[in-house]
């Protein structure tokens, strides 16, 4: 357990030591503030049902910012390790494969939940400042809303590590993990509403699968569990996969 | 310490390193010798765990490097050819990090961080980014970091390779003082280092094992035909009478004004210089000067790891 810290803290810090970090973090507090400001002068527009959690969140820009800003701190995990050579210092010291997987995980884990955390604020100002108008929603739709984007996140990140333990060029990379996110945000929005696919068993399927109408639950204040049990099984398969090819590309090193 | 057996790697059709068994014992320092593309790194590479073999065994302190991979990596220290660091982090740093990963106690890993610090001298250099240091330092930090958790053994890759000659006298001696405490395999180039380090060579070429064994044995048994120079004051008849005697192929002379100075070539093993001092005695030859060339590590490393070997 200590390794697997000891790698991670190291991992975090190898994110903090690169410019992507804080132009991530400054991309995301900018969009996010302004998706915020929108959410809140579209209520102030006219009478809605909405709340401002919703107003902000349920939009395809939001997951186009996560789908490219996670490729962006990922891209490099794996890849960098192989062009520079380190991968033999880390792999001859007394570590586990699935360690270092798990490690460069959790290290952009913990690196999103920092880069998130002061979005918070926005809501939980706003709540505090409106007194509990209907509007703010509490605090249970604001936690609701933040678990179902860590779990999004989590999933993004497990693919993004993936891309980059296949691929040497951290462009390519990149590349490919957008890509795949990009497949799995708007295939089934594609087959649910643009397609206008009739079938009611297809378009179940389609709306159990998008983070659309996952996040669209959790900004109304719901955690669905089989939601929680689908994304963490995903993250689960792409960190096994990543973990397989790892250890394929390290033999053939 | 170390126990290979059989081992074999393939690359595709290629096959790198072909069934080659050694052993290393506690407290020996060998020399791990080859031209490159020999095998030598592969097999380095292979028993630090980084590579596995297509066949055959190998334990690292009693432990099987695949079956029992984390705990043997535990008992060696590694450094590979161009010491791949995170240029990013201060040395300092560097050190603290892996000696954590690598499994050295909380409350210690300070004090054997300022340990391999002052040992490996990088003491004037914690705190400088890694990606700045020169690659003397770097090579330096690359052993600090092997030797962070005080493992049994080192394996070292070229560790002086593209040095300049101030920077592999310091990386030399260096390795000098951490081999009197532990076991040493090291892979390099440079034979006159291996002369002075190691007290087993073994000679790997294209991919098997051609010699193990001291370097002092290596060369009373070299093969390669040794010289004898003689230069000497003599009569008409000194050429045919040299080439009589035993353990002499051929001889060769060349005029230096009153004195002829020749060229004995000899067989394998042969020590003509007696039969020779005997024979100018005899035919009262003026001796200037009697000198046998012998063999050195160069010339058995040569023949071993010819083409036609």
């Amino acid at each position: 357990m200590r390794t697997l810290f000891v790698q991670t803290m190291r991992e975090v810090r190898s994110i903090f030591y690169t410019p992507v970090a804080y132009v991530v973090m400054v991309m995301l507090l900018v969009l996010l503030g302004w998706m915020f400001q929108f959410g809140v002068s579209q209520l102030n527009k006219s009478s809605t049902e909405y709340t401002v959690i919703q107003a902000t969140f349920v939009s395809g820009l939001f997951f186009f910012i996560l789908a490219i800003t996670t490729s962006l701190v990922t891209m490099r995990t794996f890849s960098e390790e192989f062009r520079m050579g380190t991968i033999e210092m880390l792999t001859t010291a007394p570590v586990k494969e699935w360690q270092i997987v798990l490690s460069k995980f959790f290290g952009t884990v913990i690196f999103y939940t920092v880069a998130f955390a002061p979005s918070l604020l926005h809501f939980v100002v706003f709540d505090h400042e409106s007194g509990g108008h209907p509007a703010a929603k509490g605090v249970g739709a604001i936690y609701s809303t933040y678990l179902m984007i860590l779990f999004i996140a989590m999933l993004f990140i497990s693919i993004g590590n993936l891309a980059s333990s296949l691929v040497k060029d951290q462009v390519n990379a990149a590349v490919i993990s957008i890509t795949v996110k990009m497949l799995f945000l708007f295939v089934p929005l594609m087959l649910g509403v643009m397609l206008n696919v009739t079938d009611p068993r297809v378009r179940l399927l389609a709306e159990f699968v998008s983070p659309f109408s996952h996040i669209n639950d959790a900004t109304a204040g719901i955690i669905d569990s089989r939601r929680v049990v689908w994304y963490l099984s995903l993250t689960v398969f792409f960190l096994a996969l990543t973990h397989h090819v790892f250890h394929s590309r390290k033999l053939k090193s | 310490m170390i126990r290979v057996q059989q081992l074999t790697k393939k690359y595709g059709s290629f096959t790198a390193v072909k069934g080659i068994s050694f052993e290393v014992a506690k407290g020996e320092v060998v020399g791990f010798l080859g031209p490159n593309g020999a095998g030598k790194s592969t097999t380095m590479k292979i028993l630090t765990g980084f590579l596995p073999p297509t066949t055959g065994r190998v334990s690292i302190a009693g432990f099987d490097i695949f079956d029992d991979s984390v705990e043997a990596r535990r008992h060696l220290g590694y450094l590979p050819e161009n010491t791949p660091l995170y240029p990013e982090m201060k040395v300092g740093e560097y050190l603290r990090y892996r000696a954590a990963l690598k499994g050295v106690a909380s409350g210690k890993v300070r004090e054997r961080v300022g340990d391999v610090i002052d040992l490996c001298q990088v003491k004037d250099r914690e705190n400088q980014l890694i990606g700045s240091l020169s690659k003397g330092y770097r090579q330096r930090v690359g052993l600090a970091d092997a030797l962070v958790h005080d493992p049994d053994l080192l394996i070292l890759d070229e560790p002086t390779i593209g040095l300049d000659p101030n920077q592999i006298r310091t990386v030399r001696d260096l390795i000098k003082n951490l081999a009197q405490k532990r076991t040493v395999l090291i892979s390099t180039h440079i034979l006159p280092e291996v002369e002075m380090m190691c007290s087993r060579v073994i000679v790997i070429h294209r991919g098997e094992i051609r010699a193990s064994d001291t370097a002092e044995n290596l060369r009373k048994n070299h093969r390669a035909v040794g010289e004898l120079l003689l230069e000497a004051r003599a009569g008409a008849d000194a050429l045919e009478a040299l080439q009589s005697v035993a353990g002499v192929k051929d001889v060769t002379a060349a005029e230096n004004g009153e004195w002829t100075n020749f060229t004995l070539r000899l067989d394998a093993k042969a020590e003509p210089g007696l039969d020779i001092m005997r024979l100018a005695a005899e035919r009262k030859w003026e001796v200037r000067e009697i000198h046998q060339k012998r063999a050195t590590l160069e010339d058995v490393f040569a023949e071993l790891t010819t083409a036609d070997h």
